[in-house]
Parts: structure tokens; C-alpha cells; sequence
């Protein structure tokens, strides 16, 4: 009995989908926007993520040695470093390199060289370049530093300095600004979200209230609510199928034809290769959230007139 | 078979106070019922109390000695896969063939596939529609709708036929068919209960006539004539 109700109500909405030609229609349009928009913050989610991380990898601390100070206890140093779970890499940079970008940084400035020259011997020492895996972990890193090199005696330091305190500045407002724009960004998501779901709600309720006398007749004909509601919902499932589809088809033509852009711009991340790769997981998404809002706008949509 | 139980009804924003007053009747098994009256006279809100549509202010309504007002929505559906109802605009499904729509009416009461497929021809036959079965009802004349509800209503085999004016749109060759075509189902054994204004038909009929006036039943007649 289930079954073959199952069955005649699964008909009843295809049968009644595809009679109903325009009216479904117009409610695929309209729910599409609604998943293009939900995509749409995915993707913008995914951009903002990756300009962020940009930006956090730009940041970095630097710890410079004194010239005369060994390779094997920077090295030493280094591996310390690296073992510390806040940090993302570390990066050492010799004396020779030191002095190889900076005269590479100056080698329009004449007078410069000409002093370095002057100088014979190489004046710059050696430096970490410390990454951390968030900018607000640095305080801890070069805390850390600096407590090991308070710990030792004047003669056996071998950091000439920290330049944290000159970024620090620089770091605070990238942590405010990161955080505030994650905090942003879900609260217009949310937004947006919630508007596009209103106007399917709406749109649904108005194609059912062109029904409710149909809703009425079958009350009173005898049919139970589930076996009247039964074929509005899975009307509603297949607009959420199709708009879900067509969303999709929609992006692969904008993805591509932002992709360029995106590269240049936010650097990193390639929307297309973003959304090639992803195509499945972000299909399935759409796909869950169409049929779901579909099925609940038109269980919502359909109670109203089953009063009856 | 039904029983009205000194039944009044009250519309909160209805300006004489009352749609029905001290409603007492009853009505038994195989009847064939006419209420006749003004309209406004009462006899679709005693109609809508039957069917659980609606419920009264007071009093009680009997089908077979059970209260319907007392019904869980559940049995109130059940309740009405036993009643027939004809309505006078017809209300057909317009998005369905005339063989879904009456087949929508079994499918509603859980009937098998298989009966479905040899009913439903075999009820459009009765009432002459075999050649509309695959017409939508917007291609059907007023009459023809109206034949169709009646199978759709008879389709179940319910116990009792409601039919709420099923002749108020219709021409008089189509009156007399309806009303010939409701005669043969109380033949067969099926209480029927007809509203109308139609003098005419109740003279025909020479049956049960209740008339009704402002919410009351004012004469109850075993073989009535329209009087009003």
C-alpha cells in the first residue's frame, strides 16, 4: 500500500510538473538565482580565503644574527624553530645571500655599492625568515626567541635583533582585517541566502495558492493530506533538480571566463580549476539544498490550504 | 443513517447571528433527500457539517452514531471516501484527464492498480462519457462535468451521494439527465441527499422534501412539492 502510494504520488507530481509547463518554469527560474547566489558565496568564500592566506604568507618575522655568529647554531636554531607547531616554515638566509639581494636591491644606487665596496668585508649577518601559520602567532614565536637569548650569556648570543616590534604594527591590523573580513563575508552570505530562500518560498507559495482550489477538491474527494501533499513536494524536488543543474551549467562559463582575472588579481587560486575540481562536491551541495528547499517550500506552501 | 441533534451554527461576522437554527432531522438508509430553499436558506453550511468542513456551534452531527465533529482529521478523511459529493460548479481536477480524475478518487481510497483500470471505464459507461475519457475537463460541456463528477462521486461506492445544487448551471435537458442518473443510483440501493431550487425537479421526483428558510427547517414533507 506505501509502495503503490509512493509510486502514484511520484507520477502524480512528474505528470503534473510537466502539465503545469510554465508555471514550473517561472519557479525553476526563480530558484535558480536562489542556488546561482549560494554558489556564488562558495566561490567568493573561496577567493577571500585565498587572498588571505596570500596576504598571511607575505607576512613574516625575521631574526638576524650577528656577523660573527656560527652556521651550526643558526642551523641549530632553525631546527627548534621548525618543531614548534605555530610555524609554518623557516627560511635561512646565509650572509652571502644576504649581501647578494642586497646589492641586487641596490644596484641602481651607485653610492651605495660604492660604500659596500669601500667596506672590503661583508657587514651583514645572517637571518631566519620565520612564517607563522597565523599572523597572531607571532607574539608567542618571537616571545619564545627572546627568552632563549635572554637566557644565554652576552658573549654566546648570537641575534643581533628581532624586527617583530617594526611589523608589529603591520601584523595586529592583518589579523583585525582578516578576521573581519571572514566575519563579513558569512554575515552577507548569510544574508544573501536567506533572501533568495524567501523569494523561492514565496514564488512556491504562489504557484501552490493557484492550486488550493485543486487542494480542496481532493480533501473532499477523500484523500489523506500526505496523498494531496505528496506530489506538490516532489514537484518542488524536481525544480530544486533542475535549477541545481542549471546553476551548475551556468558557472562553467563564468568560471572560465573569470579565471583570468582571478589569478591576476587575488593571485593564487584559479576559479575554473577551482570549480573543475570541486564540480562534484559542489554539485551535490546545490543539489541537497535545492531539492530541500523545494520539498520544505512546498510542504509549507500546501499545509495552508489543508485546513480542510 | 444521519442524525441532526438540535444543531445551530454561528458565523462570527455573520450579521443575522446564525446560518442554522435548531436543526432536527433525520435521515434514513436508501432515502432520497431534496432540501430546498432560498439561498442564504442554510442548506450548504448543513451540507459542509455533514462533511466535517465545518462544525457546529452547538448541537450534534450523526453518520451511523458517530459524532463526525468528534473526528480525528484522519477518520475524517475515511468519513468521506463514504460520501459522494456533486457539487454545482462541478470541481473537477482541471490538470487531469476525465479518467484521472475519477480514477484520483479511488487512488485517494487506496484501490489497487488493477481496479482502477476496470472501474473507471466501467463507471464512465453509466453515465455515457466512454468517448471523453481522455479529455480534459476544460473541453467538456457543462453537463458532460457534471456527469463526470457523478461518476467520480459513485466511482467508490460510498454509502450516501451528496449533491449540493448539481443542476444550478445546467440547461434543462442536462437537469433532467442529472437528475434521472441520481434516481437510478438511489435505485441500486444508495441514499442520496440533493439540494436545489429547482421546482421543477422536485416535482419529478415526488420524494422526501425538507425546506428550509433563514437557517431553519420550516416543513419536512414525505412526498413534498416545492412549496416556497
Amino acid at each position: 500500500m506505501l509502495w503503490v502510494n509512493t509510486k502514484r504520488i511520484i507520477r502524480t507530481g512528474f505528470l503534473s510538473f510537466w502539465r503545469n509547463g510554465f508555471v514550473s518554469l517561472s519557479s525553476i527560474l526563480v530558484m535558480t538565482v536562489t542556488l546561482f547566489s549560494i554558489i556564488a558565496v562558495i566561490f567568493t568564500n573561496v577567493i577571500l580565503e585565498s587572498v588571505l592566506n596570500d596576504l598571511k604568507s607575505k607576512v613574516d618575522v625575521n631574526v638576524y644574527f650577528i656577523v660573527n655568529a656560527g652556521e651550526s647554531d643558526i642551523m641549530q636554531m632553525k631546527g627548534t624553530l621548525e618543531k614548534l607547531a605555530e610555524v609554518a616554515s623557516v627560511k635561512y638566509v646565509s650572509r652571502e645571500q644576504a649581501l647578494a639581494e642586497f646589492k641586487d636591491k641596490h644596484k641602481d644606487d651607485y653610492l651605495t655599492i660604492q660604500g659596500l665596496n669601500e667596506l672590503g668585508d661583508n657587514p651583514l649577518g645572517a637571518r631566519l625568515n620565520i612564517v607563522a601559520k597565523d599572523p597572531s602567532q607571532y607574539e608567542g614565536i618571537v616571545k619564545m626567541i627572546e627568552e632563549k637569548n635572554a637566557l644565554a650569556t652576552p658573549e654566546a648570543s648570537i641575534i643581533d635583533k628581532v624586527n617583530y616590534q617594526q611589523n608589529k604594527v603591520v601584523i595586529d591590523r592583518l589579523s583585525a582585517i582578516i578576521v573581519g573580513a571572514k566575519q563579513f563575508g558569512f554575515l552577507l552570505a548569510l544574508v544573501m541566502i536567506i533572501i533568495s530562500v524567501l523569494i523561492t518560498l514565496n514564488t512556491i507559495r504562489l504557484v501552490i495558492y493557484m492550486s488550493r482550489e485543486e487542494i480542496n477538491i481532493m480533501r473532499l474527494v477523500g484523500a489523506s493530506n500526505m496523498y494531496v501533499r505528496g506530489p506538490f513536494i516532489v514537484g518542488g524536488m524536481i525544480y530544486g533538480v533542475i535549477s541545481a543543474v542549471l546553476a551548475m551549467i551556468l558557472f562553467w562559463p563564468i568560471t572560465l571566463w573569470l579565471a583570468g582575472a582571478t589569478t591576476d588579481f587575488f593571485g593564487g587560486v584559479n576559479l575554473y580549476h577551482y570549480y573543475i575540481q570541486n564540480f562534484f562536491q559542489i554539485f551535490i551541495i546545490v543539489l541537497g539544498a535545492g531539492m530541500l528547499l523545494g520539498a520544505i517550500s512546498s510542504f509549507l506552501a500546501v499545509r495552508k490550504y489543508l485546513k480542510i | 443513517m444521519i442524525y441532526f441533534d438540535k444543531v445551530t451554527k454561528t458565523y462570527s461576522n455573520d450579521p443575522n447571528g446564525f446560518a442554522l437554527k435548531d436543526i432536527n432531522f433525520s435521515i434514513a438508509h436508501n432515502e432520497f433527500v431534496s432540501i430546498v430553499g432560498h439561498s442564504g436558506a442554510g442548506k450548504t453550511t448543513l451540507l459542509k457539517l455533514l462533511l466535517a468542513e465545518e462544525r457546529p456551534t452547538e448541537g450534534k452531527v450523526f453518520f451511523e452514531s458517530v459524532n463526525v465533529n468528534e473526528l480525528h482529521r484522519n477518520e475524517v478523511t475515511k468519513l468521506r471516501r463514504r460520501i459522494g459529493m456533486i457539487f454545482q460548479d462541478f470541481r473537477l481536477l482541471p490538470d487531469k484527464t476525465v479518467y484521472e480524475n475519477i480514477a484520483f478518487a479511488m487512488e485517494a481510497a487506496g484501490r489497487g492498480d488493477d481496479e482502477i483500470a476496470f472501474d473507471v471505464p466501467h463507471v464512465l459507461e453509466l453515465v455515457d462519457l466512454t468517448h471523453k475519457m481522455w479529455d480534459f475537463p476544460g473541453h467538456l460541456s457543462g453537463g458532460e462535468k457534471q456527469r463526470v463528477a457523478i461518476a467520480r462521486a459513485i466511482v467508490n461506492q460510498p454509502d450516501i451521494i451528496i449533491a449540493d445544487e448539481p443542476t444550478g448551471n445546467l440547461d434543462p435537458v442536462n437537469t433532467y439527465e442529472i437528475v434521472q442518473i441520481l434516481k437510478k443510483i438511489n435505485d441500486i440501493g444508495t441514499t442520496v441527499i440533493l439540494t436545489t431550487h429547482n421546482k421543477g425537479i422536485i416535482d419529478l421526483l415526488g420524494k422526501r422534501v425538507i425546506t428550509m428558510e433563514g437557517g431553519r427547517i420550516i416543513r419536512d414533507d414525505a412526498s413534498g412539492k416545492y412549496v416556497l
